[in-house]
């Protein structure tokens, strides 16, 4: 449903002075392009590697902290790649991103995604033992193929 | 190799796969989804190597608990990949980015070839002194730029600048691509 209050504000954001500079360039929306996906395999990564050592699938007899440690600064690394150039990616075409329910989805699982991660995930690795830890690194995992996929579908709507 | 793209072209399951609504895109999402399973469990590979990460565990332990996974993600971006050019023969093969990632992905796998093969013979030497050679080291790190610059050039190969069907291009764009132009139909045009 088309809100009046919201399209206008992401015709603003399309307007900003970062939105149509992008726009206006062949080469750059391809190029922030590439290194948004670069900061997402950096991103995933780090998930991949946390959440399959929960899930046991992989890392079996190293303590699960301190893979924390090692992969959480790649977490803040990807995640601050894909932030610095998914904003500009979505200015350039922020009108398109409303009417896209990959956009959505991708926003949705992304807030999710970062709140379990700093607020569940991260917290319980340290307090917790036991089954729950592998639905903890399943949820996680799902949670961020869901934004990885559904980031890839906002081109093709 | 052109005419063997165009054969490819035009077989049904090519038609099929270009033609479907869904299939396509859900091809390339479980691309992108293997890349980053690919590329992020390399990079930690590759930065254990250049001792930056999982210091307290020894290399042949790292590539035991990493490897099989970025090998995973190799073989789902590689089916995946085939799919996406059988799906588009023609213009792919005929894509300067593609051929560009193409190269890349050469380069890097011969660097990958000769840095595992010494690596399987000399983790455990490592694993001992706790020294890496430097030349592993930049191995590791060429590695990544490889990738990199594969992930790059592949993201490019959606955009059509130096397509065939986009005339005129300098010539030496199209002798790249192997486009056959007829350049009498650009006669008049500066630098043709």
């Amino acid at each position: 449903m088309v809100s009046k209050e919201l399209i206008d504000i992401f015709y603003a954001l399309e307007d900003t002075f970062i939105g149509e500079y992008v726009r206006s360039s062949i080469w750059l929306f391809p190029v922030i392009e590439s290194f948004h996906l670069i900061g997402l395999g950096i991103l995933g990564g780090s998930i991949v590697i946390m959440d399959f050592k929960l899930m046991k699938l992989i890392f079996r007899g190293t303590n699960r902290i301190y893979v924390l440690e090692q992969t959480k600064n790649f977490f803040i690394l990807g995640l601050s790649l894909l932030i610095l150039t998914g904003v500009p990616l979505f200015l350039s075409e922020a009108v398109k991103c409303y009417y896209s329910r990959a956009f959505w989805i991708k926003m949705i699982g992304l807030v999710i995604g970062v709140l379990f991660v700093y607020f569940v995930r991260n917290p319980l690795i340290v307090k917790k033992e036991g089954t729950i830890l592998i639905l903890i690194g399943f949820v996680s995992f799902s949670i961020w193929t869901v934004v990885a996929a559904s980031g890839r579908w906002i081109g093709f709507s | 190799m052109l005419d063997f793209a165009f054969w490819l072209s035009e077989t049904e399951w090519s038609i099929a796969l270009h033609e479907s609504l869904y299939l396509y895109p859900w091809i390339e999402s479980t691309h992108v989804l293997s890349i980053c399973l690919f590329f992020g469990t390399l990079l930690f590979v590759d930065l254990r190597l250049t001792d930056k990460v999982f210091n307290n565990l020894s290399i042949s332990e790292m590539n035991r608990k990493v490897l099989p996974l970025t090998v995973f993600g190799f073989l789902v971006m590689s089916v995946t990949g085939l799919l996406l050019f059988y799906a588009i023969p023609v213009r792919n093969y005929q894509n300067i980015f593609f051929r560009i990632k193409m190269i890349l992905i050469v380069v890097a796998g011969i660097n990958a070839f000769f840095f595992h093969r010494r690596m399987s013979k000399e983790a455990l030497v490592w694993d001992k002194d706790s020294s890496i050679p430097r030349s592993m080291k930049n191995s590791a790190i060429t590695s990544l730029v490889l990738w990199s610059l594969v992930i790059i050039s592949g993201r490019m190969i959606a955009y059509n600048w130096f397509d065939c069907d986009r005339q005129p291009q300098p010539r030496w764009i199209n002798e790249l691509t192997s486009c056959e132009v007829d350049y009498s139909l650009f006669e008049g045009i500066d630098g043709f």
